[in-house]
């Protein structure tokens, strides 16, 4: 049996009264690109974190790989990434800087040959020698994409990897994602708002609402639970609370 | 915890403390903060001693180690800030997520922030020192052995101060940032930088002796005035700091914790 790239076991996240996260369970398969969606304040970056680390559950574990990220995250923190708007790099240090600190830390060797071949891959060439901080924001999202992928990650944890982006680059961004995922064979989690971009990536939607999860599937299911032509409207479906009248519908 | 978990790569040092390089070569702005405000201090309390120098008694016996004093309570200071400042560039750049997700251990990260204390350190107290040669006639490095046991003592003071300051930060945000600057000041009344700790009031005493640099500044004392050095003195900081940077590390390691459990990890910021 193959084990699961990622497992949530119950996982719940309070802070103080407030339920971000409400007992989520699921499971996401070595090799697939996985959606997770909500609105705001659905609980999606309390997940991610929760599944990066970043964030400690109130009850829950999250394996990856098998290993619980509570206890043995270094067991596999080698192989796992991130990437966020929210989260930057030094900005004063020129993108081959950054790109050298993050490969000496994931314990990549001939760091000089692996930043070149990302440059090349991400089109990065052009700035390379420049600050991180003087970039436009499409070629801090590559350069982030870069740092992401500077240790060829077995999962890959992205959130909102194309918001501010316009078409053309976040186009270009999803194109990278998908012939990586090929490739490398890796897990992909991506939490993101923009649904045709979900609707195009991903083999499964997880969506969640007010910390839970409420419904689970590929694109094409959900498009046939809700009777929907777009991801879109399913969401304004479930943010909507139409759900049930829209699923009976199809039925 | 797992043997993976303590596993130390002196690689995930080096590559922080080339960080932290990189960002230093970077930035002059940096770099001379480093050293004016040494400088600055290093003048006045200079000019002070040579004026009190001038009046007979006590009182310029006393003022010919307001240099020493003060050279040393920079090392304790600027140990601290060197300290803190890489800790806070991190928190700055919004560069914290990444390093917490990296295989970078807890323990990697405070070893290179201590390194970097010391370079920060070096580039703003040598020339600084130099100039007090030139300027006072007051060579700090001719105390020689006894200037390896003050400043050891003050540095590890100074980590150990640094760790509970950044751990503070990792918790509460950017908000606590002002007890970074602000913290070691609490200090200097109670180490008696500039005068005996007999000056205190009796209650106060037990409380400054407890504090390591107090110890290093008597110690200072002895040397300057009575060429005496006090090996009991270094010793018994050196005690108390095996006390304070088991306690800053610990208190690290427990606000590392707080901030996992309390989201802060993903909300860099105030």
């Amino acid at each position: 049996m193959t084990l699961p790239a990622i497992k949530a076991i119950d996982l719940t996240k309070n802070y103080g009264e407030s339920v971000a996260v409400a007992g989520v369970s699921f499971e996401i398969a070595p090799g697939s690109i996985t959606g997770l969606l909500g609105g705001n304040g659905a609980g999606k970056t309390t997940t991610i974190g929760m599944i990066m680390s970043l964030v400690a559950p109130t009850s829950g574990r999250v394996l990856v790989f098998g290993a619980d990220m509570a206890h043995e995250r270094y067991r596999v923190l080698h192989r796992m990434n991130f990437e966020s708007p929210y989260v930057d790099l030094p900005h004063r240090l020129t993108v081959r800087q950054n790109l050298t600190v993050f490969g000496m830390l994931y314990g990549i060797g001939r760091i000089g040959e692996c930043i070149d071949l990302l440059a090349r891959d991400l089109d990065l060439v052009e700035f390379i020698d420049r600050p991180a901080g003087k970039l436009s924001a499409g070629q801090k999202t590559r350069v982030a994409l870069a740092k992401a992928l500077i240790n060829e990650p077995d999962v890959l944890v992205l959130d909102e990897p194309t918001a501010s982006l316009d078409p053309d680059t976040a186009d270009w961004i999803r194109e990278h994602l998908e012939k990586y995922r090929t490739r490398k064979h890796a897990t992909i989690l991506l939490a993101s708002h923009n649904m045709s971009e979900v609707e195009r990536l991903c083999d499964r939607v997880l969506m969640m609402k007010r910390g839970h999860i409420v419904d689970d599937g590929s694109p094409k299911e959900l498009l046939a639970r809700y009777g929907r032509r777009n991801l879109e409207e399913v969401f304004l479906d479930i943010a909507r609370d139409r759900r049930e009248p829209m699923r009976e519908a199809a039925s | 915890m797992s043997a993976s978990a303590i596993a130390f790569s002196p690689r995930r040092v080096s590559a922080m403390i080339l960080r932290h390089w990189y960002l230093l070569r970077s930035s002059w702005p940096r770099l001379f903060e480093l050293v004016y405000w040494p400088a600055v201090q290093m003048f006045m309390w200079g000019f002070l001693q040579v004026g009190i120098a001038k009046y007979p008694g006590a009182i310029a016996g006393t003022a010919s180690t307001f240099l020493a004093a003060f050279l040393l309570w920079d090392i304790l200071f600027r140990g601290q800030i060197g300290y803190s400042m890489s800790f806070l560039e991190e928190m700055w750049s919004r560069n914290m997520p990444n390093l917490m997700i990296s295989p970078l251990r807890a323990g990697e990260f405070v070893l290179a922030l201590i390194i970097m204390s010391v370079v920060r350190l070096s580039i703003g107290l040598v020339p600084v020192t130099i100039l007090a040669v030139i300027f006072f006639g007051f060579n700090l490095w001719a105390l020689g052995f006894a200037l390896a046991a003050f400043f050891a003592n003050l540095l590890f003071t100074s980590w150990a101060v640094g760790m509970f300051c950044s751990g503070l930060v990792l918790r509460h945000g950017l908000g606590a940032e002002s007890l970074a600057w602000s913290l070691m000041f609490f200090f200097l009344p109670l180490t008696c930088v500039y005068y005996p700790v007999s000056t205190l009031p009796e209650w106060l005493q037990p409380i400054a002796w407890a504090l390591p640099p107090t110890a290093v500044f008597e110690g200072m004392r002895a040397l300057v005035i009575d060429h005496v050095f006090r090996a009991d003195l270094m010793l018994w900081a050196l005690g108390l700091n095996l006390l304070w940077m088991t306690a800053g590390a610990v208190s690290f390691m427990l606000l590392l914790a707080a901030a996992r459990r309390g989201g802060s990890l993903l909300q860099i910021g105030e």
